[in-house]
């Protein structure tokens, strides 16, 4: 009891900061409704009422099943690739695939625009930033931009497995494929579930790719993922309002999706966190 | 066969994540005559034309930038860091009322990322009359509940009770154990909840995007965005946003390259050797 209070000005500053947070995302609503009393249940299903929304939604889930399944399946191939015998160089690789996280996202957008611009591209009559193709290009810049890190995840968790489970599963005469396929990925669920997780939440806030892939398209609308249209709502058009209902809309969206899907596998991921 | 299949895979996709990179390394060195004649990867002579450019553009405001990035970062990163451990410190070896409650809304801020905050953020910061202003961008970044959630790990790991133990029958205070003895153990687990932090800051677009207005105090995300928001349509820019690019990548890619050893995600296995 003496430790609550020697940590009670930490615990407290945390404990603060995080109240403080949550309180922030009601106050973006709380103001609304002091100026209107019920602005804010307005607000809100104005918000999930809006077309435009929906569209957004809509294209960021194409975009986001897209990224999900091409980023992580990379990544759980390289990973285990670094990890199998047989590869040669492996350092190199491991290194030259984890570099683009140290590329800012504005940064790998921009050199990917410039590499898609018709002028500059090494790969000629491909429309990169035409309606259909923005989509994938855009998800090329994510999917460029994020393997590395989630390889280095799974890879690290790769490393924590004991040898002798391979041992063992080579006697009993497994080929390393099925080592990979048998023992390796089974071990591997719960941080598959964890980079899952992240990687959904950093989707559906999908902003910066968009954003900054616009200048050099104009087939990506002001309003092409729900977060930039919380941008234009607030910024340019000053509905300062309904922006704040939008993000909340985002927020619980990803805490359903996120949630929903730890629930799925729950126990699995969380269970070896005392 | 068993040998060239993964090798290949996995130069394959260290290709794939050098080629952006190396073809801004390339096409900085163009004049902007030479970036729409020469072939996409043949080096140019304009590199010092383009540098001299750059730094004279808007009497250097790119130098600033780059100052203001290591700003952020740097600051950012280091007030985190410190939040992090001692917050980790004291959910890991204090078993106090709530710890679990406060474990798990830490654990609900890592699946609610700061970034759908950032709107609500930037209301209270105007109402405060701190937007537009350094700590709009610092004192959000701060409070970082997975530099918390790993640092409680790694606090868990590192640390022993048996050490704690010892030190309070020595008669040592709580502060002074933390000092003395949780810290110092802490280091090598500190230094990649630093990197981290120093990461996510030096390439976050959404928050200073927002909170800033006066390009004096723009990150480099933002300063470059802006410039190429302005020069997209101006091919004669081209050639200033791809050196400012280069240039922005370059201190993470060398941060990254030196501290190989600290990017490990597997705290909690206490395997980071200091």
């Amino acid at each position: 009891m003496l430790f609550l209070l020697f940590f009670a000005l930490p615990i407290g500053y945390t404990v603060y900061l995080s109240l403080r947070r949550t309180k922030v995302s009601g106050l973006g609503l709380g103001k609304g409704s002091r100026q209107e009393v019920w602005a804010g249940a307005d607000n809100l299903t104005a918000a999930v009422a809006d077309g435009e929304l929906w569209a957004g939604w809509l294209r960021v889930v194409g975009y986001g099943a897209l990224v999900l399944v091409v980023m992580l399946g990379l990544a759980l191939l390289f990973a285990l690739l670094l990890d199998s015998a047989h590869a040669r160089l492996a350092r190199f690789s491991r290194i030259a695939i984890f570099l683009p996280y140290a590329v800012p996202g504005v940064v790998a957008s921009l050199l990917w625009g410039f590499l898609y611009l018709p002028s500059l591209t090494p790969i000629g009559g491909v429309d990169f930033l035409g309606a259909t193709a923005v989509t994938y290009s855009m998800a090329n810049v994510a999917v460029w931009g994020g393997t590395g890190f989630n390889m280095l995840v799974l890879y690290t968790n790769l490393k924590a497995i004991p040898r002798s489970y391979y041992e063992a599963a080579r006697i009993d005469g497994a080929s390393e494929l099925a080592i990979a396929l048998r023992v390796k990925i089974p071990l591997l669920v719960p941080a598959i579930v964890l980079t899952t997780v992240f990687s959904l939440i950093a989707t559906v806030q999908v902003f910066t790719e968009p954003t900054t892939l616009r200048p050099f398209s104009n087939t990506i609308s002001s309003t092409w993922s729900p977060l930039m249209k919380v941008y234009r709502d607030a910024f340019v058009t000053g509905d300062l309002y309904s922006a704040a209902a939008t993000s909340l809309v985002i927020a619980a969206v990803s805490l359903v999706v996120s949630f929903g899907f730890l629930r799925v596998v729950r126990g699995r991921a969380f269970g070896e966190v005392r | 066969m068993t040998r060239l299949v993964p090798t290949g895979v996995l130069l394959l996709g260290a290709l794939y994540c050098l080629l952006p990179v190396s073809w801004v390394l390339v096409a900085a060195s163009k004049s902007p005559a030479e970036l729409f004649t020469l072939g996409t990867f043949a080096p140019g002579s304009g590199l010092l034309g383009n540098l001299g450019e750059l730094s004279a553009y808007r009497d250097g405001v790119f130098w600033r930038w780059m100052a203001n990035t290591a700003f952020y970062a740097g600051g950012g990163a280091l007030l985190s860091t410190a939040v992090s451990a001692v917050a980790g410190f004291a959910l890991a070896k204090y078993r106090f009322r709530g710890r679990n409650l406060i474990f798990n809304v830490l654990i609900g801020g890592v699946l609610v990322p700061s970034v759908v905050l950032a709107v609500p953020q930037y209301l209270l910061f105007a109402k405060v009359g701190l937007a537009d202003t350094y700590w709009a961008v610092l004192l959000p970044q701060i409070l970082h509940p997975y530099g918390i959630y790993l640092a409680r790990i790694y606090a868990g790991a590192a640390v022993p009770d048996s050490l704690l133990e010892a030190g309070r029958i020595d008669g040592g205070g709580e502060w002074r154990l933390l000092r003395t003895v949780g810290l110092p153990l802490m280091v090598p687990g500190m230094v990649t909840i630093f990197l981290f932090q120093f990461v996510a800051i030096w390439n976050n677009f959404l928050l200073p995007f927002i909170m800033l207005g006066d390009d004096g105090k723009f990150p480099l995300t933002v300063g470059l965005y802006t410039l190429l928001a302005a020069g997209a349509n101006q091919p004669s820019l081209y050639n200033l946003i791809i050196t400012g690019a280069l240039l922005s990548i370059i201190p993470l890619i060398a941060l990254f390259l030196t501290m190989q050893r600290y990017w490990r995600t597997d705290l909690s296995s206490g395997a980071v050797k200091g």
